[in-house]
C-alpha cells in the first residue's frame, strides 16, 4: 500500500477532500478510537488533565479525551496542534472541545516548561521523517520536536505517541530522538507480525510519581494483561555480570566449544569433564 | 482559544527561547468570546498550580477584566470559595479569544488567530 507520507507533505496531503474523507471514513474513526483509548490506558491518568495532542487533525482523538468519564478521571482538557489547516477546519465545523492551533511540529512545541500532564499523538509522528525542502532535515526536526515536547510535559509526566514508521530506521531514528531529548522510552506493540500492528512509543520525563515503581519505562506496561517485556538492556547487563571462574566445568566447556567453532580437534566431552577429582590419598 | 492555554503559550521563535519576555504573549485587537462550559472543580485545581499568576494578572489587565487577587488562591482556599471557582473558570475556561492577534514582548512577532485557531506556523529561517 502506498503510503501517504511518500507522496505530500501533511499540510497538502490533507487538503479539504481528502481532510473530509479522512474524517467521515467509519473505518478509520473506529480504528483512531481505538488507539487513543489504548493510548489513554497508558498514560494512566486518574484526574482531569492537561493534555497536548500533537497531529490533533480533525480531532477524533480529542473528542476521547474530553469525553472520559468522571469515574474515570476525565473528562481532560486538551490542546490540539496540527499543520494542516483543512484538518482544522473540519475540527471548527465538528465543533470539538478542545483549543486547536495551526502549528508544525517539527518547529518545536512553543509551551513554556511543564506546561502539560500528559501528551498524545495518534499516527502522526511518521511525518517528521519526511524533509520537505534542503533547508530542513529530517533529524532536525525530530529533534527540535522531541525536545520542545520534554520541556512541556510536568516531571513524571508521561506521552503516548502512535506511528506507523515505514521500516525499522524510521522506528530507530524516532526512538532514538526522543532518548537524545531526555525521555524514557519504550515501545510497544499490539498485534506484533500482523498486518494490523501498532506501535506506541510510550515515554516518560524523569521517574516515575509512584512509589515502588524502578522508574523504568517498563513499569508503565506493569498490571497490563498481555503484555510481554522484551528488555534488550537485562540480556546485555547480565552478559557482562556472568563472569566464568577460570578452570570451572562451565569455562572449560565454554573453551572446548570455542575451540571446536575454531576448527580444532577437541576431546569429546563426557560426565567427567571438567569434574574435580577425589582427594588421593 | 482558551485564556488558560494563553497561559502556557510561548513565542516559538527560536531567538526567544532565552528571553524572558517571550512569555506571556499579549493579546492585541481581541475579539472575545464566552462558551458556556460546565465547572470542573478537580480541573481546575490541578490546573492552577501550573499557571503563571504573574502572566495571568498581566492578560487578565490587557483583556479588560476585573484585576486578580495578588497571589493565587490554595487548593483549600480554592475548595471553600465557591464565587473565586466560578469567576476563575469563567475566565481560564469560558473566555476564549476568537479573532485578533498574539504578538510575542520580545521580536514583536503577531501570532494571528483566526476563528479561535492560532497560527504558529514560522518562515524557516525563525525556527
Amino acid at each position: 500500500m502506498s503510503r501517504p507520507e511518500d507522496t505530500l507533505p501533511p499540510d497538502l496531503h490533507y487538503n479539504d477532500t481528502e481532510a473530509r474523507k479522512y474524517t467521515t471514513s467509519s473505518r478509520i474513526q473506529n480504528i483512531q478510537a481505538s488507539m487513543t483509548n489504548r493510548a489513554l490506558e497508558l498514560l494512566d491518568l486518574d484526574t482531569p488533565s492537561m493534555i497536548l495532542d500533537i497531529g490533533c487533525g480533525s480531532g477524533l482523538s480529542g473528542e476521547i479525551l474530553s469525553s472520559v468519564d468522571p469515574s474515570e478521571g476525565g473528562p481532560h482538557i486538551w490542546v490540539g496542534m496540527d499543520i494542516s489547516a483543512s484538518m482544522l477546519d473540519i475540527a471548527l465545523q465538528r465543533d470539538v472541545e478542545g483549543d486547536l492551533m495551526l502549528a508544525d511540529i517539527g518547529q518545536g512545541v512553543p509551551f513554556r516548561a511543564g506546561s502539560f500532564d500528559a501528551a498524545i499523538s495518534i499516527s502522526a509522528i511518521q511525518w517528521l521523517c519526511n524533509a520537505e525542502s534542503s533547508e530542513v532535515s529530517s533529524t532536525g526536526r525530530l529533534s527540535r520536536f522531541f525536545n520542545g515536547l520534554y520541556a512541556s510535559l510536568k516531571r513524571g509526566g508521561r506521552a503516548v505517541c502512535q506511528f506507523y514508521p515505514k521500516n525499522d530506521l524510521q522506528r530507530t531514528m524516532i526512538s532514538g530522538a526522543a532518548i537524545k531529548a531526555g525521555f524514557g522510552a519504550g515501545i510497544l506493540e499490539d498485534d506484533p507480525g500482523t498486518k494490523n500492528a501498532k506501535l506506541y512509543l510510550v515515554l516518560t520525563v524523569g521517574g516515575s510519581a509512584n512509589e515502588g515503581d524502578s522508574g523504568d519505562i517498563t513499569g508503565v506496561v506493569k498490571g497490563m494483561e498481555g503484555v510481554d517485556v522484551l528488555d534488550a538492556r537485562r540480556k546485555h547487563k547480565e552478559k557482562g555480570r556472568k563472569e566464568m571462574k577460570k578452570g570451572s566445568k562451565a569455562w572449560i566447556n565454554h573453551k572446548k566449544a570455542q575451540m571446536e567453532a575454531k576448527g580444532k580437534v577437541v576431546k569429546h566431552s563426557s560426565k567427567y569433564t571438567g569434574r574435580s577429582r577425589n582427594i588421593a590419598f | 482559544m482558551k485564556v488558560l492555554t494563553l497561559n502556557f503559550l510561548t513565542c516559538a521563535v527560536k531567538a526567544c527561547k532565552s528571553s524572558s519576555d517571550s512569555f506571556p504573549l499579549h493579546p492585541k485587537d481581541c475579539e472575545l468570546v464566552s462558551d458556556e462550559l460546565e465547572v470542573n472543580s478537580a480541573l481546575l485545581t490541578n490546573v492552577l498550580t501550573r499557571v503563571d499568576w504573574k502572566a495571568l494578572t498581566t492578560t487578565a489587565a490587557e483583556l479588560g477584566f476585573p484585576t486578580l487577587p495578588a497571589t493565587p488562591p490554595t487548593p483549600e482556599e480554592l475548595a471553600g470559595d465557591e464565587k473565586m471557582l466560578k469567576e476563575l473558570h469563567t475566565l481560564l475556561m469560558e473566555t476564549q479569544i476568537n479573532e485578533g492577534k498574539l504578538v510575542c514582548g520580545h521580536c514583536g512577532h503577531e501570532y494571528a488567530v483566526k476563528e479561535g485557531i492560532a497560527n504558529f506556523l514560522l518562515p524557516n529561517h525563525l525556527v
